[in-house]
């Protein structure tokens, strides 16, 4: 259990969003030390050897993610994740919010480390408050000359602009997001060239999450071997998590990683409200595959959340209770990612809206146990097929939750059938033909309208109408 | 005959030619259709006579004249199920493009109105990138500010100081959720109806608001779902112009209605960022 807080220690202090609270609580010592007494090499020596891993949900440990950008003289950027659009995440709006020249001080270290003169943060375009907060911010770093040419005669340029986004969550991946600064739609780029290599404006760029480079000072100022005292051995350091849906106390809570899940869903977060039973819970905001209540006796960290088929992702916890219906959560993380697909690639585009259609008829009762087969089928033919990973934050948890949650889908559907008197044309409802899976997929060879279904038809078979 | 031999020499060598000269490895099988495919773009035909070409052509499926083909009219679309509907069908999906007129070219700048303010910011916002396109997303920002939505006109003005295209800033503006080529209102509540929020039932609030409004006759303001705006603490919440509130009750629809019209900050000591600001269990945010 941590017992002190380490991001979030100063961050109820008032004023800290102001230049001279931070300075006054410790800010920017780190930046004088990195750039005034510090190599390159040094700084991210320290980084890797921190263990620290990127926080916006792959994981990647971020001192090798910058030591990737070539050496040499040309122009280098480095671009601050700050699209936080992942449901469930609100991490990085309170370290925005709260303690902005935090943020700019491990972007001021991060840009030194990786050659970079030029840094932007992309932020959301519903961050309104932040974004000025953090403009705010900015200019104050400026005036006292911690951003711009030479920055407190260390030979240092750093510039920093902060971008604001319109509501595109795609852009939180990190090519979209490049796409997006450099004045295109945010579509995601073929992977490689990477961004290490080729990325804003076809130069190596760093790309980074707010947390992530929140954790840099404090990594130059203590040392990698403070970092590594609090948690495991590959998940190292702290985590903000953001517990969210049904529990007593929703909130960003610092954790340290290796923690008991349920200590955090329970202990920290309250659990869900009296009489209620935690139904199921995403691990890592809303396209983590979603985890059962047995499952939060399991440690909340990077290697255990993937061993128990799931992803520590942002760190969102969304907790749902046995008082919402599964297909209700179902449908709206389908809804989302339908909405937010960019369209450029074929099996997310379609695949998700799909999905959603498929949901709908099922929610309205309008569907057979086959329906849910070929939902099932639509979602494993979506991951790994796409440019990016959007496809995939949709399919994973609608697969886990279609296979987690089976029967109630199907009970859902009958029940819906039956209110609604739909007659299924022959088909058989959901109750009868539940008890077999293990037949062979069928496959559709077409399918065709009629009377508002559409209806397979197998290879070997008459037609199922 | 040589590999040279075959190429150019005209006459009835030109389709055996390439064959030829292959090594034989390379060749064709027995019987393999070649005489369609191969000579429209193969080495070997660069020397063909018309005679050739016009037998090829012969040897070809007659093409069907385009006044023949079948013409879709708007009318009747066959690329639908009938039974399927698009409720978030794209803009400008049912209408036709019109073809007769001129593509638009950047404006002049010099016979713009803009107003100074907004010349201004975008000049600002385009020195600040390598590149000046990357200014586009502050640029729209700005004059959806101005103009309450992005209209052509204010596309045009947007185009003439940052010299590109009105089309490529429509390109910009439909992609992303924020700007609005339509008119949508002055004022934007956005209720967070996604996955985490969810479980608190925002959906009641939403259907509050909507009603609220109606039947108080609130104009200019656009109120609708929104898919997760990263305050999911405060569950269910809103974004109010800008401002975020929460948590909502179905009952806090009047209040934030009455505020809108008369221009109030709605909600105070309520809203995300305000001092003092508390979550009902007594948590900050």
């Amino acid at each position: 259990m941590l017992t002190e807080l380490r991001m979030l220690k100063n961050i109820n202090v008032p004023g800290l969003a102001g230049i001279d609270v931070y300075e006054r609580v410790g800010g920017y010592r780190a930046m004088r030390k990195a750039l005034l007494d510090m190599q390159d090499d040094a700084i991210l020596h320290e980084l890797e050897d921190s263990g620290l891993r990127g926080r916006g949900g792959a994981g990647f440990s971020m001192g090798k993610k910058a030591s990737f950008i070539p050496k040499g003289a040309m122009d280098k950027y480095l671009c601050c994740n700050a699209d936080e659009s992942e449901p469930g995440t609100f991490k990085d709006r309170l370290l925005m919010q709260k303690n902005p020249h935090l943020l700019i001080e491990g972007i001021i270290i991060a840009a030194k480390a990786a050659g970079a003169n030029k840094a932007f943060i992309y932020i959301r375009g519903e961050y309104e408050l932040q974004a000025s907060i953090l403009e705010k911010a900015v200019d104050e770093a400026y005036a006292k000359g911690y951003l711009g040419e030479n920055v407190i005669d260390s030979g240092c340029d750093v510039d920093l602009v902060v971008h604001r986004g319109a509501g595109a969550y795609i852009c939180g991946e990190e090519s979209a997001l490049l796409d997006s600064l450099e004045g295109k739609r945010g579509n995601p780029r073929l992977k490689p060239p990477f961004p290490a290599n080729q990325g804003l404006y076809q130069g190596p760029t760093l790309i980074n999450n707010v947390e992530t480079l929140c954790n840099v000072p404090d990594i130059i100022w203590r040392g990698a071997e403070w970092f590594k005292e609090v948690g495991t051995e590959k998940s190292t350091g702290t985590k903000l998590v953001s517990v969210s849906g049904n529990v007593r106390r929703p909130g960003n809570y610092e954790i340290e990683l290796g923690m008991t899940s349920a200590d955090i869903v329970y202990g920290l977060a309250g659990g869900p409200p009296e009489g209620r039973s935690v139904k199921c819970w995403f691990p890592g905001g809303s396209s983590a595959p979603v985890l059962l209540e047995e499952d939060l006796e399991l440690p909340y960290d990077f290697e255990s959340m993937a061993q128990a088929g799931s992803m520590l992702g942002s760190g969102a916890i969304i907790v749902i209770d046995d008082s919402v219906p599964i297909m209700e959560v179902a449908l709206s993380v389908a809804r989302f990612y339908r909405h937010e697909s960019c369209g450029k690639c074929t099996p997310c585009r379609e695949g998700t809206n799909w999905t959603v259609k498929m949901l709908e008829r099922m929610d309205r009762g309008d569907a057979t146990p086959m329906d849910l087969e070929i939902a099932a089928q639509v979602q494993s033919n979506i991951i790994g097929n796409c440019l990016c990973v959007l496809g995939d934050a949709m399919a994973m948890p609608i697969g886990s939750l279609i296979e987690k949650f089976r029967p109630e889908f199907e009970r859902h559907m009958e029940e819906a059938r039956r209110r609604n008197g739909i007659d299924l044309n022959g088909l058989e409802p959901a109750t009868l033909a539940s008890d077999d899976h293990s037949g062979p997929m069928p496959t559709i060879l077409e399918s065709r309208a009629t009377a508002g279904h559409v209806i397979a038809v197998t290879p070997d078979s008459e037609p199922i109408a | 005959m040589t590999p040279e031999g075959g190429y150019g020499e005209g006459g009835s060598a030109g389709q055996d030619a390439p064959q030829t000269g292959m090594p034989d490895d390379q060749r064709a099988p027995e019987g393999a259709p070649r005489a369609e495919t191969l000579p429209d773009r193969d080495p070997g035909t660069v020397g063909t006579t018309s005679s050739d070409v016009a037998h090829v052509g012969a040897a070809a499926p007659p093409a069907v004249p385009e006044s023949e083909q079948p013409v879709t009219s708007a009318g009747e679309r066959h690329d639908l199920p009938p039974h399927i509907e698009h409720p978030e069908k794209a803009r400008g999906w049912d209408e036709a493009v019109d073809l007769e007129k001129d593509p638009a070219v950047i404006p002049d700048l010099a016979e713009t109105h803009v107003p100074d303010e907004l010349r201004e910011t975008i000049e600002r916002a385009m020195a600040r990138y390598p590149d000046r396109r990357s200014a586009v997303m502050p640029a729209l920002h700005a004059a959806q500010a101005v103009h309450g939505w992005c209209s052509p006109e204010a596309l045009h003005q947007v185009a003439a100081v940052m010299r590109v295209t009105p089309a490529y800033l429509s390109m910009i503006a439909s992609f992303y959720d924020q700007f609005n080529e339509e008119y949508v209102g002055r004022h934007h509540v956005y209720v967070c109806t996604s996955v985490a929020c969810m479980p608190k039932q925002p959906r009641r609030v939403l259907d509050a608001l909507k009603r609220e409004a109606e039947a108080e006759a609130l104009e200019d303001t656009e109120i609708r779902s929104f898919e997760c705006l990263g305050a999911c603490d405060m569950a269910p919440m809103a974004s109010i112009d800008g401002r975020y509130v929460g948590p909502l009750e179905p009952g806090d629809a009047n209040e934030i209605v009455e505020s809108i019209r008369s221009g109030r900050t709605p909600l105070p000591g309520r809203g995300l960022g305000d001092p003092d600001y508390r979550l009902p269990w007594g948590g900050r945010a």
